[in-house]
C-alpha cells in the first residue's frame, strides 16, 4: 500500500509538472499569465481526437499535427489580442480567460462530452513495480516528462533562442538594446507554452476521457504548481509538483478522495499568504506586498 | 498634412458643470437627466416589464451591485477575482439565520449583511498586504475551497443545501427593496467615492507608499473599503437566498465572479455608473442569448476579448466623452 502510493504520487508529480511547465515557460518569458491554458490543453486532445477518428490519420501524426496546430493557436492569441493589452496584467488575464471560455464551451456545446471521446494508448502493456500495477503510458510520461525538462533547460541555457529567452525575463529593455524583438520573442513563448500543453495533453489523456471540464482543472492545477514553485522558476515547478503530487495522493490514499483537491488549494493560500513570490521565485517583496 | 484630433469641453458643459451657473432649463436638464433618467429608469421598469423579465430585472440589479461591489475594490488597487465569496458567504449567513433559527426575512438580510461583511474582511485581513495579481489569486481560490470544504464536510446541507428558507413577503417588496438598494449604492458610494475619504481610497490603488509617506494608515483604509465591498456582496447574497428560497454550494460559482468583472469591464471601471451600465447591457443580452443554449457562453468569452481589445475605456467612459465634450480634426503645427 505504502510502496505503490508512493510510486503513483511520483508518475503523479512528473504528469503535473508537465502540465505546468508550459504555463511556467510563458510566464516566466513574456510575462502573460495565459488563462487560456487549460483550454488549450483540451483544444490539442480533441483536435488529435478529429484527426485520428474523422480523418482516420495514424495516431502519431494526428497527434504531431495536433501539436503543431495548438502551438499555432498560440502564436495567433499573442499576435491579435494579447500584444495590444501587454502590460496590463488584469486586462491580459480577462482577455486569456475570455478566450479559454470560448474554447471549452464551443467543444461542449458541439456535443463532445463523453467516454468514446478518449485517446489511445502509445504501447498497450504493464508492469509490477514495488508491488504496484503501472501501465506503459504511466512509464512513458515519466520518460518523456524527465527528457523534456532536461531539454529544456538545455534548449533555455545553450541556445541563442533559449538565451534570448532569458534576456527578455531578466531585462526586457536591455534586451531590446541588444537587437532581441521582444514582441517576437513573447510570440514564440505563448506559442511554445500553448505547444507543451498539447505534449502534456497527448500523454496523460489516454489516462481519462476528454472533457471540457478537464480544462478548468488543468489550469488550476498548473496554477497552484506555479504560484507554489514560484511563477517563472522552473527548478521551482519540480518542487511544487512533487510536494503537490505527494500530498494529493497521499490524501487520497489515506484520508478521502474529496480532500485532494483540498490540500492543493490550501497550499496555494498558505504560499500566497506567507511568501507570495513561491518557494523558489525571485524576491520582489515591494512588488508583491507593502 | 497631418491631422490630430482636438477635444474640448462643450460651453454648456463648462457653464453648468464646472461654474454651476443655471440660467436655463436647457442647462439644469443637462445636468439632471443623466442622473433622472437611470432614478426614473429603476422606479418605472418593475411596472411596465411582465414576470418574466422582472425576474431578469432581479438578477440584473443583484450583478449591477456586484459589479459596484467590485468597482469600489478595484478602486482601492484590490482587484478580486472572487466576489463569488462575499456573494456567497451573505448568502449562507442568510441561510443559517434562516433555517435554523428562523429569523424572518427582513431581519434576516440587514443582519447577513453585517455579519457577512464582517466574516469576509476578517477573512482576508491577512492578504490585505498583497498586491495585484497575487491578490487576484487569493481570491480566487477562496470560493473554490469553500466550495469543497462544504462538500466534503457535508455542513449546512452539504451538497443538497438548505431548502424551505422563508421567502419575501411579495414580488413587489422584492424588485423595489432591491432597485432601492441599488439606487443607494449607486448614488451614496459615488459621492463617498468623489469626497476627500475617496481621494485616499483612489490614492492608495495609484501610489500606495506615497500614501504611507502622508502619514496615512493604508492598512485601516484598505480594510474599510473591503468592509464596505463585502457588505454589498452579502447584500445580495442575502438578497438572493430569500428570493430563490434556498441555498447551496453553487452560490460559490464562477458565474458569480466573473459576471460581475464583464460587467465593470463593459461599462467603464472607476465610476460605479460604468459598472451598472454593464449590468444592465450583459445580464439581458445572456438572458436574450438563452435561446441558442451553451454558445452564448462561447459569445460571452469573445464579447469580453473584444472589447478589452477594442475599447478599453469602457462604454460608460465614451458616452460620457461625447456628452461633454466635442471633437474635431486640426493641422498639425
Amino acid at each position: 500500500m505504502f510502496l505503490g502510493t508512493v510510486v503513483y504520487a511520483l508518475i503523479n508529480s512528473i504528469a503535473l509538472a508537465l502540465m505546468a511547465i508550459g504555463f511556467n515557460l510563458t510566464f516566466g518569458i513574456s510575462g502573460v499569465a495565459n488563462f487560456a491554458y487549460g483550454a488549450l490543453y483540451i483544444f490539442s486532445a480533441y483536435t488529435s481526437w478529429m484527426l485520428l477518428n474523422l480523418l482516420k490519420l495514424p495516431y502519431l501524426l494526428s497527434a504531431v499535427i495536433s501539436i503543431l496546430l495548438t502551438a499555432l493557436l498560440g502564436a495567433l492569441m499573442y499576435r491579435f489580442v494579447l500584444q495590444r493589452v501587454r502590460g496590463q496584467a488584469l486586462s491580459e488575464v480577462i482577455a486569456t480567460f475570455g478566450i479559454g471560455l470560448a474554447i471549452l464551451e464551443l467543444f461542449r456545446y458541439l456535443g463532445f462530452v463523453g467516454f468514446e471521446y478518449n485517446l489511445p494508448v502509445f504501447i498497450d502493456n504493464s508492469f509490477f513495480i514495488l508491488g504496484a500495477f503501472v501501465d506503459m503510458q504511466r512509464i512513458l510520461i515519466v520518460v518523456i516528462g524527465i527528457l523534456l525538462i532536461s531539454g529544456l533547460w538545455i534548449f533555455t541555457h545553450h541556445t541563442s533562442l533559449g538565451l534570448a529567452f532569458r534576456g527578455i525575463a531578466q531585462d526586457e529593455r536591455t534586451a531590446l538594446s541588444l537587437g532581441i524583438d521582444s514582441d517576437w520573442i513573447a510570440t514564440v513563448a505563448v506559442s511554445f507554452g500553448a505547444g507543451l500543453a498539447a505534449v502534456a495533453a497527448t500523454l496523460i489523456i489516454p489516462l481519462g476521457s476528454i472533457s471540457p471540464g478537464e480544462g478548468y482543472e488543468v489550469l488550476i492545477k498548473a496554477l497552484a504548481v506555479c504560484i507554489i514553485g514560484g511563477l517563472g522558476s522552473t527548478g521551482g515547478v519540480i518542487v511544487a509538483s512533487f510536494i503537490i503530487g505527494f500530498a494529493e495522493r497521499f490524501t487520497d490514499a489515506y484520508i478521502g478522495s474529496h480532500w485532494t483537491m483540498m490540500v492543493s488549494l490550501a497550499a496555494i493560500l498558505i504560499v500566497l499568504i506567507v511568501k507570495p513570490s513561491g518557494l523558489f521565485g525571485k524576491q520582489k517583496e515591494l512588488e508583491e506586498r507593502i | 498634412m497631418e491631422k490630430r484630433k482636438e477635444r474640448i469641453d462643450r460651453g454648456i458643459k463648462a457653464r453648468s458643470v464646472d461654474i454651476f451657473a443655471l440660467s436655463s432649463w436647457r442647462e439644469m436638464l443637462y445636468l439632471a437627466a443623466p442622473r433622472l433618467i437611470p432614478i426614473a429608469g429603476f422606479l418605472i421598469l418593475p411596472l411596465i416589464l411582465g414576470l418574466y423579465w422582472q425576474k431578469v430585472l432581479l438578477s440584473v440589479a443583484v450583478f449591477a451591485l456586484l459589479a459596484i461591489s467590485w468597482d469600489i475594490l478595484a478602486q482601492t488597487g484590490m482587484i478580486s477575482l472572487g466576489q463569488a465569496l462575499f456573494f456567497g458567504m451573505g448568502a449562507y449567513t442568510a441561510g443559517i439565520l434562516n433555517h435554523y433559527w428562523s429569523w424572518p426575512p427582513l431581519v434576516a438580510i440587514p443582519a447577513a449583511t453585517l455579519l457577512g461583511g464582517i466574516i469576509c474582511t476578517v477573512f482576508l485581513l491577512p492578504v490585505l498586504r498583497l498586491r495585484g495579481i497575487y491578490f487576484s489569486m487569493v481570491t480566487l481560490i477562496i470560493p473554490l475551497m469553500l466550495v469543497r470544504i462544504v462538500e466534503a464536510t457535508k455542513i449546512f446541507g452539504g451538497t443538497e443545501g438548505l431548502t424551505g428558507i422563508a421567502p419575501l413577503p411579495s414580488k413587489w417588496i422584492e424588485l423595489y427593496l432591491i432597485m432601492g438598494v441599488l439606487m443607494a449604492a449607486l448614488f451614496g458610494f459615488r459621492r463617498l467615492l468623489a469626497s476627500d475619504y475617496g481621494l485616499v481610497l483612489k490614492a492608495i490603488c495609484d501610489n500606495d507608499r506615497s500614501v504611507i509617506n502622508a502619514g496615512i494608515n493604508i492598512y485601516w483604509f484598505k480594510a474599510q473599503a473591503l468592509f464596505i465591498s463585502s457588505c454589498i456582496g452579502a447584500l445580495t447574497g442575502a438578497f438572493m437566498t430569500h428570493v430563490y428560497m434556498f441555498v447551496g454550494m453553487p452560490v460559490f460559482a464562477l458565474d458569480y465572479s466573473i459576471l460581475p468583472i464583464a460587467a465593470a469591464i463593459v461599462g467603464g471601471p472607476g465610476t460605479l455608473a460604468g459598472a451598472t451600465l454593464g449590468a444592465f447591457i450583459l445580464v439581458p443580452l445572456s438572458e436574450i442569448l438563452r435561446g441558442i443554449g451553451g454558445l452564448r457562453i462561447v459569445f460571452y468569452g469573445l464579447f469580453l476579448v473584444v472589447f478589452i481589445v477594442a475599447l478599453p475605456e469602457g462604454i460608460f467612459h465614451y458616452v460620457q466623452r461625447k456628452y461633454n465634450q466635442f471633437e474635431r480634426w486640426v493641422e498639425v503645427e
